[in-house]
């Protein structure tokens, strides 16, 4: 039996400073009993007398003579097969009235990083069904691919619909769906657990609850458990995974929480120096490994505070991500679905799932000449609504209209319509069409005469 | 060697007592042997930081001291490597530990059994100098690895030297002192080697990418920076120039980036030819991963693990690259560590040594006259991930204070796909002058010439856009609007560059030249025809222009564009 310490000398927010004889390991899990309840929380500081510990479900209740012990180990996550299926707690305890995990394995929560030589390169196309990603910025399996949006945009829909339609080309694979919510309302954990529950998919979905007036503490355990859990699931039973977790707003602001208890000096806008090795540790945890067959793909939600991309929180997603897909206010307003707006979005991984042998040899071509235009067209809005529309060159009146058609007919689309690559790029071609051909700059004659619909027709009839 | 005690962890950073080590020595922490490094001494209280995950070290457990600092082991065998920032190769780590990297694990740099046939080049009796090489080892099939003596070595005749096949750690020499000489030898990566006399650099060094050659030249041995905001394609680029930088040897120091793009390197690399020599880039390739969720202290490392073995190729008279990406990643290591020793921070939380270390790490780059004789380069290319693409920030500026090419990215452009997204108005080379009469020499006297006219048409262009933006393109006079179709040209057809395109993706020095004199020279026509009185609408309608636009991706591309050329001649003979 462990010894029980009722020597906390200080309780500052979520943290407590205990008093100790036993050597305590960095990291480490530790119990606190008070009243009928157990709570946990793990070492951040141990020196040879006193130790710093983060208690996950608050310090409400806590006195100086709360029983603390240590358990010796760092906190392990149980898993077995029949996790999936679960509704479970931001910190790993069944929330759907079911019993506890019984584990056939215990793993460390922290995780350890995939030796880079033992990456396998992420090529395997992933069709969401969305022109705007499939098309423009292509998503591949073991891929981390975050939705930048802002308060009140509907990112959740769009990550529902990604869940909803994810499918390879042409093969049936077992695959899991693991959703995170850190710090999310009630009434948008509903929306999402409903609709796993009209689609099914709940039957193949681990779902991890960490609701707004839940511990913010409770919340830097939360991904982690979700991603321990698609680890084993990936690597261990050969799933291919898609992690979505939101918001992971609501998660860095618990690290500035935890930063500021702790007296740190502060980085930018007062959250931790050290944000951006923590949330690599936690999108590093996407990806692929030569020899083992599942994948971990992850599609993080977060939502910029005030729209601002260069808040620390979306900036340094960023730096780590393999590209951003960006909701906009503007096409919302618009009244587009998705809003996406594919100039600052971007697929880092998007050149090795696309082309010959992965979707289309004229996907990448295609794509450019769309981006090009589509940029230029927006460019142009803005001399239009200075100058008028007649003031504009013939060139550039087609630019601007192209612009105009692309967010009606490729970015707009229904939010069950399930679009094929095939489909989405025939829609690139139809607009690409109504510029002359010599605009087509960026596209090899090539693929011009196999697909622009001019010549594509004339095949046809041959 | 004496045995200390961990008094505190917290994070990466320990506290232990009973240590007689110095500053920078790598010492063992705990049970496991986390591999470590004192980084501050107070009073009898140790500050260490652990290059691996502390999770689990308790107060308590020992220290150990190896009385020696942080070393890179230095023989052949690197090449083709693929290391973490201490320089254990990943590949090693993989078959002890499996697919996820665990703790407390010892690989040498390099392998210690394979054998290597050492052929001498120095016979009994001569007398060999510090950094003299005395042999040579084929460690890959185009690149001849010199064995020299140490240069902290203080050398001495020959006793006895041995040709035929060892072992690194195997006597390969004896010196008349008595001192052995192997092929292996151990360097502090944080200490600069020494060289004879640093030189100016000279010759430019070939990228293949026409804005980088054509507009903001890199000479060998020189410096160059590439800030961008994320997304703005640095790692592209990096690769790209690992890719086609025509250099012996290239050192890819991935510092607290993506494993994916890692993966991505190494798949690539080994598959990819070197231009020059048709072999596989990664013949002539070391690669450091340090990702950025593996342990931030041996991300601070890599950076000087890099140079260091960069600087021993050097020492060979070897060409060599390193591009490191990012340093923003390691100023951040160091920031972190910094904050956890609670230093007193400077701006932006930064240490108030980030200037300091930066220009450390960029002085060690240069074209040198090693202690062997003969000459050898270092070329830095440094990617900066300014926060929310700001410029202003520390890191950035610390470096341009460094660097004498800047390649501003530009997330304008990257919008438009306009690739590589170097903005050209931003962007510059200090070398321009020292590389004119190379280029004069070599490519063409009207080089400089040219790439003027490009510069002014473009600096023209901009200016332009302003009215244009306030008035409508049709409201300029004739000759401007020319003016913005030929920018137009260079932009689209010239300075964009697609790096996944099988032939755009490596541009020779005379196709670059070609391309951007037929675009120079549609330009002359156009502006005799406009004061002949012939209409803009006529004159951007001539065919050959159009088909100026896909020459850049045909392999084979001269009786094309000679085609197009002669074309237009005719076109606008004809123009009335």
């Amino acid at each position: 039996m462990t010894k029980e310490y009722k020597t906390i000398t200080e309780i500052s927010g979520p943290l407590i400073f205990v008093e100790k004889t036993e050597p305590v390991g960095y990291m480490e899990l530790v119990e606190i009993r008070t009243g009928g309840e157990m709570k946990r929380g793990q070492v951040l500081d141990s020196s040879d007398d006193i130790v710093v510990i983060q208690v996950f479900e608050g310090t409400g209740g806590l006195s100086k003579d709360t029983a603390v012990s240590f358990t010796g180990d760092v906190i392990k996550m149980p898993l077995s097969p029949s996790i999936v299926g679960r509704v479970l707690s931001g910190s790993g305890k069944p929330r759907d009235g079911g019993p506890e995990i019984v584990p056939e394995v215990l793993r460390d929560i922290a995780g350890a990083a995939i030796n880079p030589a033992s990456r396998g390169k992420p090529r395997s196309f992933i069709q969401t069904g969305i022109s705007t990603i499939d098309g423009t910025n292509t998503l591949v399996r073991g891929q981390k691919l975050p939705i930048f949006s802002g308060a009140g945009l509907p990112h959740n829909d769009l990550a529902l619909q990604i869940a909803r339609q994810a499918k390879a080309l042409g093969e049936a694979e077992s695959f899991a769906v693991i959703f995170c919510a850190m710090g999310i309302t009630n009434e948008e954990a509903q929306h999402f657990l409903a609709d796993f529950e009209r689609t099914g998919a709940l039957e193949r979905a681990v779902v991890f609850l960490n609701l707004a007036d839940d511990p913010a503490v409770e919340r830097i355990l939360t991904p982690r458990l979700g991603l321990t859990t698609a680890e084993y699931l990936a690597f261990d039973l050969d799933m291919h995974v898609l992690i979505i977790y939101t918001d992971m707003t609501n998660y860095c602001e618990s690290l500035r929480q935890m930063g500021a208890a702790r007296e740190e000096v502060p980085g930018r806008r007062g959250y931790p120096g050290y944000m951006y090795t923590d949330l690599a540790c936690q999108y590093e945890r996407a990806g692929i490994i030569k020899g083992r067959k599942g994948s971990i793909t992850q599609f993080p939600i977060l939502t910029m505070p005030g729209d601002d991309i260069t808040h620390p929180i979306p900036d340094l997603s960023g730096y780590i991500t393999e590209g951003q897909i960006i909701v906009s206010r503007e096409l919302h307003r618009k009244g587009i679905y998705p809003p996406v707006d594919i100039r600052p979005s971007l697929s880092r991984l998007m050149n090795s799932g696309i082309g010959k042998g992965h979707t289309r040899e004229d996907h990448r071509a295609v794509s450019d000449q769309l981006y090009a235009y589509y940029a230029e067209g927006n460019d142009l809005r803005g001399l239009a609504a200075i100058v008028g529309k007649e003031a504009l060159s013939e060139r550039d009146k087609l630019v601007l209209e192209f612009a105009d058609k692309f967010e009606k007919r490729f970015v707009n689309q229904g939010r069950d319509e399930d679009r094929s690559i095939f489909d989405t790029l025939q829609i690139g071609w139809d607009l690409l069409a109504d510029l002359p051909e010599a605009m087509l700059t960026r596209i090899d004659d090539k693929y011009i005469k196999a697909y622009h619909p001019k010549y594509a027709a004339s095949a046809a009839k041959k | 060697m004496e045995v200390g005690k961990v008094k505190r962890v917290a994070g990466p950073l320990v506290q232990a007592t009973g240590l007689k080590a110095s500053m920078y020595d790598l010492v063992l922490v705990g049970e496991e042997g986390l591999m470590s490094e004192v980084i501050g001494i107070s009073g009898n209280k140790y500050i260490i930081q652990v290059y691996e995950d502390t999770g689990g070290v308790r107060p308590g457990e020992p220290v150990k001291e190896t009385g020696a600092p942080l070393v890179a082991q230095l023989g052949p065998g690197i090449l083709t490597q693929i290391y973490d920032g201490i320089q254990r190769p990943l590949p090693m780590l993989a078959a002890a530990s499996g697919d996820f990297i665990s703790r407390g694990l010892f690989v040498d740099g390099i392998d210690h059994k394979k054998k290597w046939e050492f052929k001498p080049t120095a016979k009994k009796g001569d007398v060999l100098k510090p950094g003299q090489a005395f042999g040579e080892v084929q460690e890959q099939l185009l690149i001849k690895h010199k064995i020299m003596v140490p240069p902290k070595h203080k050398g001495g005749a020959i006793k006895e030297i041995y040709a035929g096949n060892f072992n690194v750690d195997e006597t390969i020499a004896v010196l008349e002192d008595g001192s052995k000489l192997t092929m292996m030898h151990k360097w502090p990566v944080r200490q600069a080697r020494p060289v004879t006399k640093k030189l100016a650099p000279t010759i430019p060094l070939r990228t293949g990418q026409r804005v980088v050659d054509g507009f903001f030249s890199l000479a060998k041995g020189g410096t160059a920076a590439i800030p961008g905001g994320f997304g703005t394609g640095k790692t592209v680029m990096q690769q790209t120039l690992s890719k086609w930088a025509d250099v012996d040897i290239v050192i890819y120091v991935g510092c607290g980036e993506r494993g994916n793009e890692m993966a991505d390197v190494l798949h690539e690399f080994p598959e990819l030819q070197d231009p020059k020599t048709g072999r596989p880039l990664m013949e002539r390739s070391i690669v450091y991963a340090n990702t950025s969720n593996m342990p931030v202290a041996a991300r601070e490392a890599s950076i000087y693990t890099g140079m260091t073995t960069a600087e021993y190729y050097r020492d060979m008279g070897y060409d060599c690259m390193m591009t490191a990406d990012s340093t923003s990643r390691w100023a951040e290591a160091m920031r972190e560590m910094g904050s956890r020793l609670e230093e007193m921070p400077g701006e932006e939380g930064y240490p108030a040594y980030l200037g300091a270390r930066l220009a450390d790490f960029y002085e060690r780059a240069g074209r040198a006259e090693v202690l062997n004789g003969g000459q050898g380069s270092i070329s830095v290319v440094g990617a900066v991930s300014p926060p929310g693409g700001d410029f202003t920030e520390p890191v950035t500026q610390n470096t341009l204070r460094m660097v004498k090419v800047f390649w501003a990215l530009d997330s304008k452009l990257t919008q438009r796909r306009h690739f590589p997204s170097i903005n050209w108005l931003d962007s510059y080379s200090l070398y321009d002058q020292i590389l004119e009469p190379w280029f004069i020499e070599n490519v063409s006297p009207d080089w400089n010439k040219n790439k003027r006219r490009a510069m002014n048409i473009l600096q023209e262009n901009a200016e332009l856009e302003e009215i244009v933006m306030l008035v409508g393109s049709d409201a300029l006079p004739e000759d401007q609007q020319i003016t913005l179709e030929v920018a137009r040209m260079i932009i689209n057809f010239w300075l964009a560059q697609s790096a996944f395109h099988p032939v755009d993706t490596f541009c020779p020095y005379k196709k670059q030249f070609d391309l951007l004199a037929a675009i120079l020279k549609y330009r002359d026509y156009a502006f005799e025809a406009v004061q002949k009185g012939i209409s803009v609408a006529e004159i951007n309608s001539v065919p050959s222009k159009d088909a100026l636009a896909k020459v850049r991706l045909e392999a084979e591309y001269e009786p094309i564009l000679a085609k197009i050329l002669a074309q237009m001649d005719v076109e606008f003979k004809a123009l009335k």
